[in-house]
């Protein structure tokens, strides 16, 4: 695969790809989560390796769906190809800093920092830091569910990996 | 020697003979036990455990898929085919995962010990010299921490119990050590893969890293160790199963072998 790929083309595939939003959380994007490893080009075929947030996340499907749609529209593009790759690995702190904020939003409380699946989030809600993990598992396998003790709301969270 | 990707084994027929066998062993391994604990969808002591055994169901049977895919880049045919059309004598997974699920106690103590193992066996496999392989370890490692967690939280909680509960813990771990002796075997081509480096460890050193990370959690949970795991007489990674598997193949395969086409 040639990495050669013109400044204008690689400009409007990223911005594309900003477009993409995850299946499940319509607020943050494919870019913003990390999940795009690399993105090239040659002539109108282009090639993007993604990165699975977990290896057995039933969304793949429907985002290289999704991707290749998006960037079929870009002009120019020809053929979109979109690999699922693990290397690197996805990690939960490749999340962008605009993600982490779109996540919170959303009601989502972002991975805490700290590299340990036994640590619970700061409340999305309220922000109090009071928290306790309900649950390790949730409702797909990137989330986990909490309890906000100061304001007394159950909530998700992305699981730190 | 490092090997980055599929088409260089093509010509080193021992590799990849080894190599295949060894991927057929984790992804029968992850397969079967992801769906026992599917089976616990709706009938799980509480909500919570629904939804926790679904969505590590979901993981171990994403980790078995990416396992057969790399199968399939060795030529081994299309996953699915790999997943469902096997009859048991060319399964390789170990006779513990094939077991039926048993009661929770059994359910909890089967997938510690596996998860363990598990651990300790990915950890070895982030160096592995088939390099496809390593990165899918590696990766896969992150996830299975949330799964050890899991189980070690339940297998504390049900051993410091007392009563019924550590009753049972206690049945269970009897019937799990009665099993576990081919969790450890490597299959026909153990020394190729430690020699080069497919899996850079023994079974041995498999066995002791597994035996040093269960003590301290059986002395968690009060629980009297119940010594070294035996040599097992019949081996799974040799294709010597029960006759659990064959009634698990025939309930997992059934959509399969109404309709081979069908996508799900």
């Amino acid at each position: 695969m040639t990495e050669r790929i013109s400044e204008t083309l690689e400009t409007a595939l990223w911005e594309a790809l900003q477009e993409v939003k995850d299946p499940e959380i319509p607020t943050v994007s494919v870019v913003e989560l990390g999940m795009v490893h690399r993105v090239a080009a040659e002539g109108g075929r282009v090639t993007v390796e993604m990165l699975p947030t977990f290896v057995g996340c039933p969304a793949l499907d429907i985002l290289r769906r999704d991707v290749t749609a998006r960037l079929a529209q870009v002009d120019g593009v020809e053929e979109v190809e979109v690999r699922f790759v693990l290397n690197p690995p996805w990690t939960s702190d490749r999340i962008t800093p605009e993600g982490r904020r779109k996540l919170a939003e959303f009601g989502l409380a972002p991975p805490p920092a700290a590299d340990g699946p036994a640590i619970p989030p700061e409340c999305p809600y309220c922000g109090a830091r009071d928290t306790a993990i309900e649950n390790l598992f949730g409702p797909t396998a990137c989330r986990a569910i909490f309890y906000c003790k100061a304001c007394r709301q159950p909530f998700e969270g992305l699981k730190p990996v | 020697m490092k090997v980055e990707q599929a088409a260089q084994v093509l010509d080193r027929p021992m590799y990849k003979a080894a190599l295949i066998d060894f991927l057929y062993q984790l992804a029968d391994d992850e397969l079967l036990l992801g769906h026992r604990d599917s089976e616990w969808l709706g009938l799980a002591p509480d909500i919570e455990e629904d939804v926790a055994f679904s969505s590590i169901a979901q993981d171990e049977v994403g980790h078995a898929t990416l396992f057969y895919h790399l199968l399939s880049e060795l030529g081994e045919g299309k996953a699915d085919d790999l997943a469902f059309g096997r009859p048991a004598a060319v399964r390789r997974n170990a006779r513990l995962v094939e077991r039926p699920n048993g009661d929770w106690a059994y359910t909890i103590v089967r997938h510690l010990v596996y998860d363990v193992f598990e651990a300790v066996r990915l950890e070895a496999l982030a160096s592995s010299s088939y390099a496809p392989l390593a990165h899918g370890a590696v990766k896969i490692r992150r996830e299975e921490r949330y799964h050890l967690l899991h189980m070690e939280t339940w297998f504390t909680r049900l051993g410091q119990a007392g009563g019924e509960a550590r009753e049972r813990v206690e049945r269970a771990v009897a019937a799990v050590w009665a099993d576990l002796g081919d969790l450890f075997s490597l299959g026909a081509h153990e020394a190729l893969l430690v020699a080069e480096g497919i899996l850079p460890i023994t079974r041995n050193e498999l066995a002791r890293r597994w035996e040093a990370r269960m003590k301290p959690l059986f002395e968690a949970a009060q629980l009297a160790w119940p010594g070294a795991p035996q040599p097992a007489m019949e081996d799974g990674r040799l294709g010597q199963h029960s006759a659990d598997l064959d009634a698990l193949l025939e309930t997992m395969s059934e959509v399969y072998r109404i309709d081979p086409q069908a996508r799900w």
